[in-house]
């Protein structure tokens, strides 16, 4: 390679080290900001806003969920497998939304370590299957284990 | 051999005469990628057994994302090798690939929307993954503004390929986001170290879709390509002898087809 | 197979058909665009060649 075309090769790696780094660290800084939702671990032990709205994600536990009155009112827990936080709604939920799936709520917590939600979002999984084989997956694992667990 | 190969497809009347052979061909297996993967995944894959056949989205959203990926890493490594080899060819080919990762993009951002107003409840969200692929949009439209904005188209690639280095810090940003931060988008199915965590029959459309689009953007970038030498190059001998005789043949070609025409037999 | 259950997507036709629609639409735009402008581009070259011609 000639020199003249070496030294642009070279600036341009440096322009992209450097760029990079300054990416890395503004990223690194705002990391808390960047993250979309709390988790149930996260509220229990007081790192999510006391006052402010804020995102609250996890799975919801099976047979958690319950609605008390014939009005739209849900009541529900939701876990991140450590630590569980009890979510009320009221609203029309997403079709993914059932026992075991991972949801994104939005509110804020009562006092009383309720979260009040005023959206529900579902999250879903990386795993694309037909039911037929879903059903036969759920038969082999011990009871009580989601086939796919999450980390 | 294969530097050979290369030096003599930098050579603009050598490549315009090489694409247009290819050009046929490579639209007739890109044709039937896309049907066999458009069958695949709409008629044959089965239902998803949480998502029903909202899933189907996958088939476009999923290889639109990968090519808007795709094609921003081909453009701004053209960009680089034109800046520092001053290769025109180079230059053009990151400048032919702008509007097509922009159109990739575009895609994978509304269909996602689409997708996700059903399953996850909303059509938009600021998470990590979605917010970095839109600014993937804007890196891709910035590149077309800024080429588009100066009238010397020299220094207009120049200046759009620095602006497509920058951005590509944000690549593996959109890939990561999704195990770096929490997200409402899902973490990888297929592009994981693991197995792929999608049943087989649903996998296959997905990389036969996945290769079709490939070979469109191939196409694409090619068609673009070819218009782009024929402009820059307009003054040079073989294009003049090349465009001469095009349109001699085509002049005698319609004169041909006018006395072709028995006047007898016009008219009512 | 009932091509109305196939139309019908399982009741997301609204989504689905939406975006393979927009795909068509898209990927058509990426084909047809290069083909105008290739037109337009060697039209010019064929005057610009004709009034080199007359001049010469």
């Amino acid at each position: 390679m000639r020199p003249i075309r070496r030294q642009r090769l070279y600036l341009i790696i440096v322009m992209l080290l450097g760029i990079g780094t300054a990416v890395a660290f503004t990223l690194k800084a705002f990391n808390d900001n960047l993250m979309f939702f709390f988790s149930p671990s996260d509220v229990v032990m007081g790192k999510a806003p006391a006052r402010q709205a804020f995102r609250l994600g996890g799975m919801v536990v099976d047979g958690s969920v319950e609605r008390p009155g014939d009005d739209l009112l849900v009541r529900f827990k939701l876990t991140d497998y450590g630590k569980d936080v009890a979510v009320e709604y009221t609203g029309i939920l997403p079709d993914l939304f059932r026992e075991g799936q991972g949801v994104v709520t939005k509110g804020r917590l009562r006092p009383d370590g309720v979260f009040v939600a005023e959206e529900v979002l579902a999250k879903h999984d990386e795993n694309y299957m037909p039911p037929e084989v879903a059903g036969s997956l759920k038969k082999e694992t011990v009871a009580g284990r989601p086939a796919s667990e999450e980390k | 051999m294969f530097m050979r190969f290369f030096h003599r497809m930098a050579s603009p009347p050598y490549f315009y005469v090489i694409s247009g052979r290819w050009l046929p061909w490579l639209a007739v297996i890109c044709l039937a990628l896309i049907l066999a993967g458009l069958y695949g995944g709409l008629v044959e894959a089965p239902a998803d057994y949480q998502q029903g056949d909202s899933f189907r989205i996958i088939y476009i959203h999923v290889p639109s994302a990968w090519m808007s990926l795709f094609i921003y890493v081909v453009m701004a490594v053209a960009g680089g090798i034109g800046l520092i080899w001053h290769i025109k060819l180079a230059e053009m080919v990151a400048v032919s690939s702008a509007p097509i990762g922009a159109s990739f993009t575009f895609l994978a951002l509304v269909t996602g929307s689409l997708w996700g107003k059903p399953m996850w409840g909303t059509w938009w969200v600021w998470d990590g993954r979605l917010t970095s692929e839109l600014i993937l949009l804007f890196l891709y439209l910035g590149v077309i503004a800024l080429y588009g904005a100066i009238d010397d188209k020299r220094r207009a690639g120049r200046a759009a390929a620095i602006l497509a280095l920058v951005g590509v810090v944000n690549i593996p940003i959109i890939h990561y986001s999704v195990e770096w931060w929490n997200t409402l988008h899902q973490g990888p199915t297929v592009t994981k170290f693991d197995k792929p965590s999608i049943h087989i029959s649903m996998l296959i459309p997905l990389l036969l879709m996945a290769g079709g689009f490939k070979l469109f953007y191939l196409i694409a970038v090619l068609m673009r390509l070819r218009s782009e030498i024929l402009e820059r190059e307009r003054n040079s001998k073989w294009v003049t002898a090349l465009v001469g005789s095009e349109d001699r043949r085509q002049k005698t070609e319609d004169r041909v087809q006018e006395s072709d025409v028995d006047p007898r037999r016009v008219g009512p | 197979m009932d091509m109305r259950d196939f139309f019908a997507m399982g009741g997301y036709a609204f989504y689905v058909w939406t975006s393979y629609g927009l795909a068509f639409v898209v990927l058509a735009f990426n084909i047809v665009q290069p083909l105008l402008h290739k037109r337009r581009v060697l039209k010019r070259i064929a005057r610009q060649i004709r009034r080199t011609r007359r001049t010469a």
